[in-house]
């Protein structure tokens, strides 16, 4: 089976029955969801039938302005999502730092992976760079969301502790440390412990869709090896970034601790 | 060692003038609420006053910077940081943060002594008693050896026999080596033993300053 199956209309409706079971359930069970479930199939299909036919279109006409805005698209949407899922006021240094980290860090990483690892020429390529670039600041976008959220509940909840070793002469560096620290590995390991499911508890939506769409299983999965460790790499760059000058925002120029 | 005049801060502090001298115990006496720790807190720059002038060594506080000048005055807050540790790495995390060379055990030993805590050094820091703890804070400073000494209410949580005996070694020590120390205490007992000058402080402001002549 070389060729690739199209799906037809009636497959599709036949798709869209898991969610008429899902509706019915709940209907039954009096769980009132059903409004969600709606508007979430709803947007899930609008959206991704959108970016299919926007897609295509980029993909038959390569262009590097066309690349430049989606990246400016994406970093933004990560951004904002970043901003709005911490249940804490940021300030404005810190949101400084972070739209800092996560432009550099990724941008960094995401060149690297399209000149170096996969070698794309001409790098602009909408076929490679689009997917390695959503891939890229999506989990990034993830990781510092979390290293944002441990960084300032840490600096509120151990201020104290904080105060303390500037009382006995630690540098704002020195006496943040371990909430650094802390920040860094809760930001990272969701990354980390998802290579180890990897293959086994779930294969990525990205290789069984390259798996479906008819391409050999040994090059979906040599692409799949290369973009976890690209992932791993880009959200580790981005996060430290983050938390080691994320830090500073808590301090003012006289070494004293002060709120965002 | 330091001058005050006009001191403001948030509300909470109206200081007209205070003059801590060098080489002598000032103890910082008044309610709960009344703004002692605030005020010490101006002393070593963990805060800023909004006006006035505060001058250390006859020099404008702001002059110096804040991270040398904190390992000259060093502060023992009124609740006492543990660090993840022994007692041992807790005696030396001062030494660890101010960027000074590590001492010997025996030394470390000599210290507990001092502040009266019969512990061994490898004893993990954070099963300690609350006195305990009070009084492990108190000897990781006494091996900093700082120009100036602040500690806020250094002995609330211990008894009376226990309080005497480690305020009279910290005490000592302090006086043998000259050097100067800030007390907020509770203790009238405390305040009349030690103190050289006592001053007391009331919703902000200093409402008395007495200087006690019949020891130091
Ligand atoms: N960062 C702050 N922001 C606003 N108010 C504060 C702050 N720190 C302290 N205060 C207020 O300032 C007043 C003085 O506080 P401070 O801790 O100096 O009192 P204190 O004399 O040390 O009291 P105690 O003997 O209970 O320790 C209190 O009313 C306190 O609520
Ligand atoms: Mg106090």
């Amino acid at each position: 089976m070389d060729e690739i199956m199209e799906l037809g209309l009636w497959q599709m409706v036949a798709a869209y029955l898991f969610i008429v079971v899902l509706y019915i359930i709940l209907k039954l069970r009096g769980i009132e969801r059903e409004k969600e479930l709606l508007i979430s199939t709803l947007r899930m299909t609008l959206q991704l039938v959108f970016v299919g036919y926007l897609l295509a279109y980029l993909f038959e006409n390569n262009h590097v302005l066309w690349i430049l805005l989606i990246i400016v698209v994406m970093q933004l949407f990560a951004i904002q999502n970043i901003f709005k899922r911490v249940k804490h006021p940021l300030g404005r240094k810190l949101k400084q730092i972070i739209i800092l980290s996560m432009i550099a860090g990724t941008l960094a990483s995401i060149f690297y992976f399209i000149i170096v690892v996969v070698q794309v020429t001409p790098w602009y390529e909408a076929r490679y760079f689009i997917p390695i670039a959503g891939m890229m600041i999506g989990n990034s976008m993830t990781g510092v969301a979390l290293g944002v959220q441990r960084l300032v509940e840490g600096m509120h909840d151990q201020r104290n502790h904080i105060e303390g070793a500037l009382m006995l002469g630690a540098t704002p560096k020195v006496a943040s440390k371990k909430i650094v620290n802390q920040a860094f590995d809760a930001a990272i390991l969701p990354t980390i412990n998802s290579m180890v499911g990897m293959g086994i508890v779930f294969l990525p939506g990205m290789m069984t869709g390259q798996i479906l769409a008819g391409l050999s299983p040994v090059t979906a999965i040599q692409y799949q090896i290369a973009i976890m460790l690209g992932i791993v790499g880009c959200v580790s760059i981005t996060v430290i970034m983050f938390v080691q000058l994320g830090y500073k925002a808590f301090f003012n120029e006289k070494s004293q601790f002060r709120n965002l | 060692m330091f001058t005050l005049k006009e001191v403001t801060y948030n509300e909470i502090l109206h200081i007209k003038e205070l003059h801590i001298p060098g080489e002598k115990i000032t103890c910082i006496v008044g309610e709960s609420g009344s703004g002692k720790s605030t005020a010490v807190k101006l002393l070593n720059n963990l805060i800023s006053s909004d006006a006035g002038s505060i001058e250390y060594k006859n020099k404008p506080i702001h002059t110096f910077d804040t991270i040398d000048l904190r390992r000259e005055v060093v502060m023992v807050p009124q609740t006492p940081i543990i660090f993840d540790g022994t007692v041992k790495e807790n005696l030396l995390i001062g030494l660890q943060f101010s960027e000074k060379p590590f001492v010997e055990d025996e030394k470390l030993h000599a210290v507990l002594e001092t502040v009266h805590l019969k512990k061994s050094l490898e004893e993990s820091a954070d099963q300690l008693s609350g006195g305990e703890k009070q009084r492990l804070s108190l000897g990781r400073v006494l091996i900093m050896e700082p120009e100036v000494y602040i500690f806020d209410e250094p002995t609330s949580a211990l008894d009376e026999a226990t309080e005497d005996r480690v305020m009279g070694n910290i005490i000592k020590e302090i006086k043998g080596n000259q050097k100067t120390a800030i007390i907020i205490t509770h203790s009238k007992k405390v305040a009349q033993t030690y103190g050289d000058l006592i001053v007391e402080i009331k919703n902000g402001q200093i409402v008395e300053t007495k200087e006690i002549s019949n020891h130091g």
